[in-house]
């Protein structure tokens, strides 16, 4: 080939690879769109304010109920105690493989790590059933164990791995010469940990923290097959509940197309896709300042 | 006590880490434990009979395979090609922020939403049905900022020198891209796609309105059609199917033959990616 044609196909190859770097913007821009188009349809239907503050989800009752609360309610309370068992966890382990491990401990922990984040979703929600569930029940009393508690065990083993890995790398990237200067004073290894190491890691323990919750917020197996999926509003972690993800697993299958419980899906997808946007933006904001602090 | 304080501090850190394996361990030996007797060449190779209740689970594999490549086949070649967008013709402009911010926001958006928008897009849109492509495309666009992630990164670590010498010697950007640049990434390419299928393979949200059905009876195999596939089956399995406790050694089985696949998924990347860190890249 002479250079012309060399060049020819060196500037339209460009200008294809470009349009193809164009297309993820056009996949989230179509994904918001879509929630947002039918989020609206919905509103023709049904008042944004009974839709926000109603307490009751019953879209196939007599009078079809669409109040999100009580699966906004079942989200947070699945999440929030799947996040007090994953946090302390996954900070404790982190900093154990960073500071603690040896070499050849963390070669068997991390691949451990990498095998958890590998099993899928729904498998662990079998286990949820199988396994978590009749434990639950037994220790309890009740007659099955499928609630609120199930599904916030599960999802931590789910965003563990998650906050396990962004926190080793956040306190791994700490400098050195801070753990030393924090030594040279006499401080011990745990003295240093708590009040140089962690601190000086924070932004990226924080992001490690958003990203898992960003993790159980979103997840739809877990929660599916292991909260028991009641309709009513959640009392407490004994509780059956059904989330908005789960609700939307269960719901969209059987709804026809185009009526305004088909529509009601997809505005609490809506509120689903604000809040993970939410949370991983914060997880960003704080992952920039973390990279920010110790470059400087 | 001072003396003892270093041994609770370090038991206590050790005690996290030690619930962590245990996690990992309480699920492979309950999945691996009773799912190994189900495990025979039959439940692998044959059609489920009896309403599910006998039988084995060939057409579920063979529609997570046909699932998986076809997501593959969508995911990869615009992954990789945005990819190199980004890494070697992008330079720093709001348009390059603009791209990187949606990637990083596509990878945290809830699968759940995927299979809603390849609801609304690929079945009812484009008026594709719920068929195995529907689900494929699904997973895809799942898929695409993981892949992109993974190349970029592999491609970030080919120095510029490399580059710069292709171009010095002659070479358009374009064939410094294909002949040197390329190359060199590919097995660091291949080990974030093979990783991103493993994900892709043991999905269930995306694909639930999107395709997959519970039970086909014509054979597996036609893009324009519902598909069987493992993870579903394991769900239906041990939620809905009318006699869950007869089903359930089968469940396991399911549960034990995913595993496996996804593992297997798994140990090829960290190969492709131990063979070249050996062969010094």
């Amino acid at each position: 080939m002479n250079l012309a044609a060399r060049e020819y196909v060196d500037k339209t190859v460009k200008q294809l690879i470009r349009i193809t770097g164009l297309i993820v913007i056009l996949i989230l821009t179509g994904i918001f769109l879509m929630l947002l188009y039918n989020t609206f349809a919905f509103f023709r239907h049904i008042k944004p304010l009974d839709f926000i503050t109603g307490t009751q989800w019953n879209p196939s009752g007599k009078i079809a109920r669409y109040g999100i609360l009580p699966l906004l309610v079942s989200t947070c309370l699945v999440t929030l105690g799947a996040m007090a068992i994953a946090i302390p966890l996954g900070i404790g382990t982190a900093a154990y493989i960073s500071e603690y491990a040896g070499k050849r401990q963390k070669n068997i922990l991390k691949p451990a790590i990498e095998m958890l984040a590998a099993i899928p979703s729904v498998a662990i929600g079998f286990l949820g059933i199988v396994f978590v569930g009749p434990f639950i029940a037994g220790a309890t009393g009740l007659p099955n164990g499928l609630n609120a508690l199930n599904g916030a065990i599960l999802l931590s083993v789910m965003a563990l791995p998650t906050i396990i890995t962004v926190a080793e790398d956040a306190l791994r990237g700490v400098p050195h010469t801070y753990k030393e200067a924090s030594y040279g004073v006499g401080a011990t290894k745990w003295e240093t940990l708590l009040k140089v190491t962690i601190p000086a890691a924070a932004p990226g323990i924080i992001a490690a923290v958003m990203l898992g919750v960003g993790r159980a917020i979103g997840e739809t197996m877990t929660v599916l097959m292991a909260t028991g999926n009641a309709q009513a509003f959640p009392q407490g972690f004994l509780q059956s509940v059904r989330t908005i993800t789960a609700t939307i697993a269960i719901e969209t299958g059987e709804v026809p197309y185009q009526t305004t419980h088909y529509f009601a899906l997809f505005a609490i997808a809506s509120v689903l896709f604000l809040i993970t946007l939410l949370v991983n933006v914060i997880g960003e904001h704080f992952v920039n300042k973390f990279r920010k602090y110790h470059s400087a | 006590m001072k003396r003892l304080s270093p041994f609770i501090e370090w038991g206590t850190l050790l005690f996290c880490t030690g619930i962590v394996c245990f996690f990992l361990f309480v699920i492979l030996y309950d999945i691996i434990s009773r799912g190994a007797p189900s495990l025979s060449w039959e439940f692998v190779s044959s059609q489920p009979t009896n309403g599910m209740t006998k039988g084995g689970i060939l057409p579920a594999i063979l529609g997570t395979v046909l699932v998986t490549l076809t997501t593959a086949a969508v995911a990869t070649p615009f992954g990789i090609s945005c990819a190199i967008y980004l890494n070697e013709y992008a330079v720093d402009s709001w348009l390059t922020r603009l791209t990187r911010a949606c990637i990083r926001n596509l990878s945290g958006v809830p699968s759940i939403i995927y299979g809603l928008f390849g609801l609304a897009l690929f079945v009812q849109g484009l008026k594709m049905g719920t068929s195995l492509l529907s689900a494929g495309f699904t997973l895809g666009l799942l898929s695409l900022p993981y892949i992109i992630t993974t190349t970029e990164e592999a491609l970030r670590r080919i120095p510029a020198s490399t580059r710069e010498a292709a171009l010095a010697v002659g070479a358009t950007q374009f064939e410094s891209i294909r002949d040197v640049v390329l190359p060199t990434a590919l097995p660091g390419i291949l080990t974030g796609v093979v990783l991103t299928l493993s994900r892709a393979a043991g999905e269930t949200a995306p694909i639930m309105f999107t395709g997959v059905a519970f039970y086909i009876n014509s054979p597996a195999g036609y893009l324009n059609q519902e598909f069987m596939s493992l993870p579903y089956h394991l769900y239906m399995l041990s939620t809905q199917h009318q006699s869950i406790e007869v089903v359930r050694p089968l469940a396991y089985g399911t549960a034990l033959v995913l595993i496996l696949v996804v593992f297997l998924l798994n140990i090829t990347a960290f190969y492709i990616r131990y063979k070249h860190s050996k062969n010094g890249g």
